[in-house]
C-alpha cells in the first residue's frame, strides 16, 4: 500500500481505470437513460443537470451510451489480449526450451511476418473476407497481441533456462514442458501483466479506431469509435458530441498506461530498490 | 559484411513471399466469383468463362498464385473488378497523397521528437523533465482521429486557418498541397513523436550512464559537450529501430486518417473497395503496404550495420 502511494503513477492510473471498468459493470444492471429509447425531442441537448454530457443527433443520453461503450471497449480489448495471450505465452515456452531448434525457428519467423501487418491491416483484410463485426475486430487485434507476447515469454525464458534452479530441476529428472510451467510461466508472470496492460489500452485505442471507420462494432452496439464517427458530421453544430467519448478514450487509454508504469516499478524489485 | 547483407536479403525475399502467400490465401477463401460480379446476373456462360480468363481466375490455385505473384514482380496488379482498370494505376494515383502523407508526418515527428527527447535528458528530473514526459503520456493516450477532428475544429471550421478536408492534387502547386496535408500530418505524427521523444529520452539517458562518458568527462568535456559529441550518436540506434517500426504505423495509420479528411489516398481506395467487394484492390494494397514494412525494417537492420561494425562482426 505504502509502495501504491509512493509511486506517482500508480494512484491516478489505478483511481481512472477504476472509474472506467466500475462505468463499464454498473452499465450492466444500471444507466442513467435507455439507449435503445429514441427521443428526437431532446436531440443535441448541450450538457446540463439532466443529462451531464447532453444528448446526441437522436436524444439519446451520452453518458449513458458512453457507459455502455465502455462495456464494449473493455470486452473486445481484454478478449483481444487473451487471445494473445493464450496463444503468445505457449508458443514463446516451447520455443525457449527448445531454443535453436526447428520449432523455434518456424515460431519465430512466423512471428516476424505476422508483425509486418500492421494490425489495421489484419483488420482490413478480415473485413473484407467475413465483414465488418465487433467479432472480427477482437480477432485482428488479438492476431497482432500473439507476437507480442511469444516474443516477451521466449525473451525472458531464455534468460531463466541458464539459471542453475532450472538445471537443478532437469538434473532431478523433470522434463522441459514441466519445467516450463512449474518454473519458467510463475517467474515471467509480472512481465505479462505489464504488457498485458500495455496491449490492453493498445487494444482499446485500435478497437476505437475500427469502429471509427466501420470495421469494428455494428449499431445498435454502442462504441466510442462509432460515436465519434457519428459526431464527425454535425462538429460545428454540437461540439460536446465529439468531446465526451474522445474524452472518455483518452483518459481510459491514459489510466491504463499510468497502471502499467505503476505496475512495472512495483512488480520489479531491482527498479524498486534503485527508487529508495 | 557481404555476407551479412546476403543473409538479410535472403530472409527479405523468404517474408514477401510467405506475406504474399498468407494474402493470397485471405482473399482465397471468399465465396463469390468476380467475373459473374462485374457481368452481372444475365451473363452468358461462354462470356463470364472469356472474363474468368482474362482476368486469370482460371486454373489451380498454385497456378493462380503464381500468375498473380509473377505480376507483382513486374508491376502488374491485375484489373479493379470495379473500377475496370488496372490497379497499378490506381494505387500510383493515390501513393501520390499516402506517401507525401506518411513523410511528412515521420519529418514532423523526428523534428519534434529529436529536440524534446534531448532537453527532457539533459535536464532529468527538472520541471522541464517532467513536463516533456506529461505532454508524451497524453500524445501517447490520445486517439489521432479524435484529436483529428479537433483540430478540424479548431483550425478549418473556427479559425479558417486550413480546409476541413479534401486535396487540391499537386497540380494545384506544392504549397496548396502540403497545406493541405498538414492537418492530418500533425494528427498522424503526435503519438509518434510522443514514443519517439520517450525513446530518445531514455536512450541518452542509459548512454549518459556508461563509462566512456564519465571518462569523457574526466578528460575535461562539459556535461553538454559529452553529450553532443558522444552520447548522442550512441544514443540513435535504439531511436533508429523505433522510427523504423513507426513508418509502418504511420502507413497504416494514414488509413483512418485519411478518412478523417476525405484525402484521396490508399486508405480511403481501400475502404471503398471493401465496400463494392473490389477485393484485387483490398489485395493488392495489402501486399504494397506489407511490402514497404518489410522494405523499411530490411532498410534499418542494414542501417545498423553501417551504424555498429560490432553487429556486423558478432552475426
Amino acid at each position: 500500500m505504502k509502495l501504491l502511494l509512493h509511486n506517482r503513477s500508480m494512484l491516478p492510473g489505478v483511481i481512472l481505470t477504476i472509474v472506467f471498468a466500475g462505468a463499464a459493470i454498473v452499465s450492466l444492471v444500471w444507466v442513467p437513460y435507455d439507449i435503445t429509447i429514441l427521443n428526437i425531442a431532446d436531440r443535441m441537448k448541450t450538457p446540463s443537470l439532466i443529462h451531464p454530457f447532453g444528448t446526441d443527433q437522436f436524444g439519446r443520453d451520452i453518458l449513458s451510451m458512453i457507459m455502455v461503450g465502455a462495456r464494449t471497449s473493455i470486452a473486445v480489448a481484454l478478449v483481444a489480449v487473451g487471445i494473445g495471450m493464450l496463444a503468445g505465452v505457449p508458443l514463446g515456452l516451447a520455443a525457449a526450451a527448445r531454443r535453436g531448434s526447428l520449432p523455434d525457428e518456424i515460431i519465430m519467423r512466423t512471428n516476424d511476418l505476422v508483425f509486418a501487418f500492421p494490425s489495421l491491416l489484419i483488420a482490413v483484410m478480415i473485413t473484407a473476407v467475413f465483414g465488418a463485426s465487433a467479432l472480427n475486430a477482437i480477432i485482428a487485434i488479438g492476431i497482432f497481441n500473439i507476437p507480442v507476447f511469444a516474443r516477451l515469454t521466449r525473451g525472458a525464458a531464455l534468460t531463466l533456462w541458464s539459471r542453475e534452479y532450472i538445471m537443478a530441476a532437469r538434473v532431478a529428472g523433470k522434463g522441459p514442458a514441466r519445467i516450463s510451467v512449474e518454473h519458467i510461466l510463475p517467474n515471467v508472470t509480472n512481465l505479462l501483466i505489464v504488457q498485458g496492460t500495455i496491449q490492453f489500452s493498445l487494444g482499446i485505442l485500435a478497437e476505437a479506431g475500427l469502429s471509427y471507420v466501420g470495421l469494428g462494432a455494428q449499431p445498435p452496439t454502442a462504441s466510442w469509435g462509432r460515436m465519434l464517427a457519428d459526431s464527425q458530421t454535425m462538429i460545428s453544430l454540437a461540439p460536446h458530441l465529439a468531446l465526451f467519448p474522445g474524452l472518455a478514450i483518452l483518459l481510459t487509454v491514459l489510466g491504463l498506461n499510468l497502471l502499467g508504469d505503476g505496475l512495472r516499478d512495483l512488480l520489479d524489485p531491482k527498479l524498486r530498490r534503485a527508487r529508495t | 559484411m557481404l555476407q551479412y547483407f546476403l543473409k538479410r536479403l535472403l530472409s527479405l525475399g523468404l517474408s514477401l513471399v510467405a506475406a504474399s502467400i498468407v494474402i493470397f490465401l485471405a482473399l482465397e477463401v471468399v465465396p463469390g466469383d468476380p467475373a459473374a460480379y462485374m457481368l452481372g446476373i444475365n451473363a452468358q456462360e461462354d462470356t463470364l468463362n472469356a472474363l474468368r480468363e482474362q482476368l486469370g481466375l482460371n486454373g489451380t490455385i498454385l497456378q493462380r498464385y503464381l500468375s498473380w505473384a509473377g505480376g507483382l514482380l513486374v508491376g502488374d496488379f491485375g484489373t479493379s473488378y470495379t473500377y475496370r482498370i488496372p490497379v497499378a494505376e490506381l494505387i500510383g494515383e493515390r501513393l501520390w497523397v499516402s506517401l507525401p502523407l506518411a513523410l511528412y508526418a515521420l519529418t514532423l515527428s523526428t523534428m519534434i521528437a529529436f529536440p524534446a527527447g534531448i532537453w527532457a535528458a539533459s535536464r532529468r528530473g527538472s520541471y522541464v523533465d517532467t513536463g516533456v514526459m506529461g505532454v508524451t503520456q497524453l500524445g501517447v493516450a490520445i486517439p489521432n482521429f479524435w484529436f483529428a477532428m479537433l483540430m478540424v475544429l479548431v483550425f478549418a471550421i473556427n479559425l479558417r486557418w486550413f480546409s476541413a478536408g479534401g486535396f487540391p492534387g499537386w497540380d494545384e502547386g506544392v504549397l496548396a498541397g502540403l497545406k493541405a496535408l498538414t492537418l492530418p500530418a500533425v494528427a498522424l505524427a503526435l503519438p509518434q513523436a510522443s514514443i519517439l521523444t520517450r525513446v530518445m529520452r531514455s536512450s541518452l539517458l542509459d548512454t549518459l550512464g556508461e563509462d566512456f562518458i564519465r571518462s569523457a568527462r574526466a578528460k575535461g568535456l562539459s556535461r553538454g559537450q559529452a553529450m553532443w559529441r558522444h552520447a548522442l550518436r550512441n544514443a540513435l540506434i535504439p531511436v533508429l529501430t523505433i522510427m523504423g517500426l513507426q513508418f509502418s504505423f504511420l502507413l497504416a495509420g494514414a488509413i483512418i486518417i485519411e478518412n478523417v479528411f476525405y484525402l484521396p489516398g490508399l486508405g480511403r481506395l481501400v475502404f471503398q473497395a471493401i465496400s463494392s467487394r473490389d477485393l484485387i484492390v483490398v489485395e493488392s494494397v495489402v501486399m504494397l503496404l506489407v511490402f514497404a514494412v518489410i522494405l523499411v525494417n530490411f532498410s534499418v537492420d542494414l542501417a545498423y550495420a553501417l551504424v555498429d561494425p560490432r553487429l556486423r562482426s558478432r552475426r
